[in-house]
């Protein structure tokens, strides 16, 4: 067994205290020592993207980061992004546009979206098509992701969310 | 005792063509699904697959003690643990092996506490290998001095198919122009974004129970059970979401029988999981070949003849691959009015990775090279190839030289339609104007079309479904069904029906389609046949069900069932939609009557088609269907790039059933064909991947997506779910040859080994330039 540190961080929106292994990733801390696991594993190696949370704010592969780098930082994962009040829109534009099919990429595809149109409220079509461009989806051609997109960031550049 | 009516009337509604969301889209899209991959059993330990990493060789010896010590370690097996436990098509393959026949073959496996466990014990096996010399072609394979590779296949012999049809000398002597070409399709993956996972689990009876992603869970027992030596009847199959599927969960493959014989080993659940790496490595490809194909006309265009003959790479082990002449014989004798056909196809063991069941089945290599000669041949004879094509295309009621019943055909309406919303004969002409012209970016377009089975295959001697439905005393609808989900939408079809059959919300409609046990008989998720095949046996069950609650209406409101309706959650009277009772309401006066019923009914649905028989000479599809692709495409023909711009696409769809699923099916069909045509490829070098990940094999991503405009034609098919045709395959099959003959009109070139990399057309566009033609 590698050492084990013991990290503190926030996880939606929770105070977390947990030890983990000094080689432990943080999408493996995630999904086998806290239970989240609508993160996915599909690449391990930052190909993917099936595995984007966010940390700090920014998106970044879960895969790809350590562990005991969560000390401090604020995480939020798919599970997060739900609210008592139900769906966050982006989740619920997805449902709507028919976006999700088998759905395996599809809570790294959210947050990253979420995160793009958080970031640009005026994002176009292409600023979308090339913000996800590291997430990868075997089943939807991209198209019903872009249309859910775009409606989210037409409903919050409108001043409707 | 007629309620009294205060309701106001219930409007008939339809929902066939309406925008259905898939159910289960809501729990995926929080990341609440429960994906196979992120099981956990208690007790479950991990199991994991020592791969060979060469081609062909002989073990020579084996040390697993180390591994055995280590602690944590339940269970080591090797490929003694298996002999004779023969698996596949032609009963070729084990699950674990005691001689090397390809990269990927399972030699150990570890059954431990934890993967980390798992893997280390790996790396404590010790192997001593003799290297083999190898075949890594099937033309070199097919040679008498090639190394045999298995002892009853002589010169690698594997499958072999033939169809013939006309007389072929005559049809050759009354040709004035003929196309001949040699097509080299190539090997891709399915690449699944969740990786291949079993999980399996003996009790002290004797029965397995498997967590499988199959996606035919009923003939996958008969296919199963050899490898463990067990009998079908004793395997319960349970069916998890999955993370996609496409074809590759139509076989059984070795690390599903390796899960089942460690849990029987140790006694507990054992979960094998596949990295990435492993997945492209030991998962099924779409099936690589060499196809020769001849397709001659007379000087009006008319058809005369085709022929193929297709060297199939069979690769280490049969599986579904190698018998894609199946599909490859109906469809170059079925595309377009072809009076004469002489198709040959042999399959040759090599040592490469083997090739499973992939969306598209044999009509994506078989349509790369029939559209293609479609366009060789217009350019021949100096026609419009739509001229060309709709000379040629086929109409209702005609029959195809292998017995394929085109009963309902909209071909050229489809390519009419395609042409006119692309105005596809004046930019041909313009582009092919300006190809020789100087000038960096080059534009082209390119039409391909193409037909594949529509309703079902019977290449099984049932292709049918059964289905269990119930409505319980709160008009819940319960559908048990064979049919599975694997994200292509069958759940928000099922729904859809339902709803319209029986008046309830969709939301009041459960799917109960993930355990063998509970679930009857379905052949499984292939040939386009789902929507198709469960959508009838879903239907046939609901109008029964409805038929006895009529009946039930009748008697307690003494007015005729055959003027009622099902609408809204009330029966209502049919003409004016006057509410007469609630359905719930009615469901359990049903039920506490005094001679008490329930609604339950069964349902069995077999299509009307043909099994294929030894020679595979039938109508063996309930319906056929044609797709029209035409790309638009800019050519940089300094780097060979390719850029899509839009991709156009008339489909017989026979009719829509949930408009939201058949546009993303297409879609997402559409995606896998670019991939095909564009980038993807397996880099194999003696046998070895040499691209096993994201960053090397190359998918097509969001950036990459071109304009799509999609039209669906509705054919109206007479034995079809409210006219229905199945749909998923033909966008998958269309496409690349459409960009294929796209890249010819914008620079005079042509590819005929796919992928169309930058590399290929930079290449292929300086020869010719330096050719000076």
């Amino acid at each position: 067994m590698s050492l084990e540190t013991e990290i503190k961080f926030t996880l939606n929106g929770r105070p977390v205290a947990v030890r983990v292994p000094a080689t432990m990733k943080t999408l493996t801390m995630l999904r086998e020592v806290l239970g989240l696991t609508g993160t996915k594993y599909a690449c391990g190696e930052g190909e993917c993207g099936a595995c984007t949370v966010k940390v700090d704010g920014k998106t970044l592969n879960s895969c790809l980061m350590h562990a005991v780098d969560c000390d401090g930082r604020e995480l939020v994962t798919i599970e997060g992004l739900k609210t008592p009040e139900g769906m966050n829109p982006m989740q619920q534009a997805f449902v709507d546009h028919g976006a999700v099919q088998c759905g395996f990429c599809m809570p790294g595809m959210i947050m990253q979206a979420d995160y793009l149109v958080g970031e640009n409220p005026r994002l176009t079509r292409e600023e979308a098509q090339r913000g996800l461009e590291g997430n990868l989806c075997r089943c939807t051609g991209y198209t019903k992701v872009l249309d859910a997109v775009a409606s989210v960031a037409e409903k919050k550049c409108c001043g409707r969310l | 005792m007629e309620q009294k009516v205060t309701a106001a009337s219930i409007e008939k509604k339809s929902l066939i063509g309406q925008r259905v969301k898939k159910p289960d889209a809501p729990d995926k899209a929080t990341g609440k699904t429960r994906y196979i991959n992120d099981m956990v059993l208690p007790q479950m330990l991990i199991g994991k697959v020592l791969f060979a990493g060469r081609p062909h060789a002989k073990i020579v010896s084996m040390d697993i003690s180390a591994a055995e010590r280590l602690p944590g370690v339940y269970a080591v097996l090797t490929g003694k643990d298996a002999a004779g436990l023969k698996f596949g098509f032609v009963r070729d393959n084990v699950p674990l092996k005691e001689k090397v026949l390809c990269e990927h073959d399972e030699v150990a496996a570890v059954a431990a506490e934890t993967e980390e466990i798992a893997l280390n014990a790996l790396s404590l096996i010790k192997v001593e290998y003799e290297d083999l010399p190898g075949v890594f072609s099937p033309e070199v394979g097919r040679e008498a001095s090639a190394p045999q590779l298995r002892d009853n296949f002589p010169d690698n012999k594997s499958l072999r198919f033939e169809f013939k049809h006309g007389d072929l000398a005559a049809a050759e002597a009354a040709s004035d122009f003929i196309a001949d070409d040699v097509f080299r399709p190539h090997h891709v993956t399915h690449c699944c974004m969740g990786t291949s996972c079993a999980i399996a689990d003996f009790d002290n009876n004797g029965k397995l129970t498997i967590w499988t992603q199959t996606q035919y869970p009923y003939n996958y027992k008969m296919d199963l059970a050899p490898a463990l030596g067990i009998t079908p009847g004793d395997i319960r199959v349970m069916q998890p979401p999955v993370g996609g599927a496409f074809g590759s969960k139509l076989d059984v493959y070795p690390y599903e029988p390796i899960a089942a014989l460690l849990a029987r080993k140790t006694g507990r659940p054992v979960k094998v999981i596949y990295s990435r790496e492993d997945e492209f490595r030991a998962s099924p490809t779409r099936q690589a070949a060499i196809i020769h194909m001849r397709t001659g006309c007379k000087r009006d265009g008319t058809l005369t003849f085709r022929t193929a003959d297709v060297l199939l790479d069979n690769g280490a082990y049969t599986s579904w691959g190698p018998t894609i002449p199946v599909i490859m014989m109906r469809t170059t004798s079925g595309h377009y009015r072809v009076p004469v056909v002489d198709f040959k196809a042999q399959a040759i063991y090599t040592n490469n990775p083997y090739a499973g069941s992939f969306r598209g089945y044999g009509n994506v290599q078989t349509t790369y090279a029939t559209a293609q000669q479609m366009d060789i041949l217009a350019d021949k004879l100096d026609m419009d190839p739509l001229a060309f094509h709709l000379k040629n295309a086929q109409k209702s009621g005609e029959i195809t030289p292998q017995k394929s019943f085109l009963r309902e055909c909209v071909l050229a309406e489809c390519l009419e339609t395609a042409a006119q919303a692309t105005d596809y004969s004046r930019k041909r002409a313009a582009y092919a104007a300006e190809r020789d012209k100087p000038g960096r970016y080059k534009k082209g377009i390119g039409l391909a079309s193409s037909i594949h089975n529509a309703g079902g295959a019977k290449i099984h001697k049932s292709d049918g479904i059964g289905t269990i439905l119930k409505v319980d005393d709160y008009a819940r609808v319960t559908v048990i069904t064979g049919a599975s989900e694997i994200g292509q939408g069958i759940d928000a079809v099922i729904n859809l029906i339902v709803s319209e059959e029986l008046g309830v919300p969709l939301e009041h409609v459960t799917i109960v389609n993930n355990d063998s046990d509970i679930a009857p008989w379905d052949v499984g998720v292939h040939a386009s046949r789902t929507t198709f095949i469960a959508g009838n046996g879903t239907r046939q069950a609901a109008r029964k069900a409805k038929a006895q609650i009529l009946k039930a209406a009748e008697k307690m409101l003494g007015e005729p069932a055959d003027t009622l309706e099902l609408r809204g959650g009330s029966v209502v009277r049919d003409r004016c939609g006057t509410p007469l009772i609630k359905l719930d309401r009615l469901l359990r006066q049903m039920h506490f009557q005094a001679v008490p019923e329930l609604v339950m009914v069964t349902d069995y649905y077999e299509p009307n088609s043909e099994p294929e028989g030894a020679d595979h000479i039938s109508d063996h599809s309930a319906a056929y269907s044609h797709a029209v692709h035409i790309a638009e495409i800019t050519v940089d023909t300094l780097t060979g790039e390719i850029k899509v711009d839009k991709i156009t696409s008339a489909q017989d769809v026979g009719r829509v059933i949930n408009r939201m699923g058949l546009e993303a099916q297409t879609e997402g069909g559409i995606a896998i064909g670019l991939g095909y045509a564009l980038s993807e490829n397996m880099q194999l070098e003696q046998g070895i991947l040499r691209n096993p990940s994201f960053r090397d094999y190359k998918l097509v991503t969001a950036p990459e997506m071109p304009e799509l405009e999609m039209h669906f034609i509705e054919s109206n098919c007479a034995e079809g779910p409210y006219g229905a045709k199945g749909v998923s395959e033909l966008p998958t099959i269309v496409i690349a040859p459409a960009i294929a003959n796209a890249l010819f009109n914008a620079t005079g070139v042509r590819i005929f080994n796919p992928p169309l990399s930058p590399e290929k057309v930079a290449r292929a566009i300086y020869e010719k330039q330096q050719s000076g033609k």
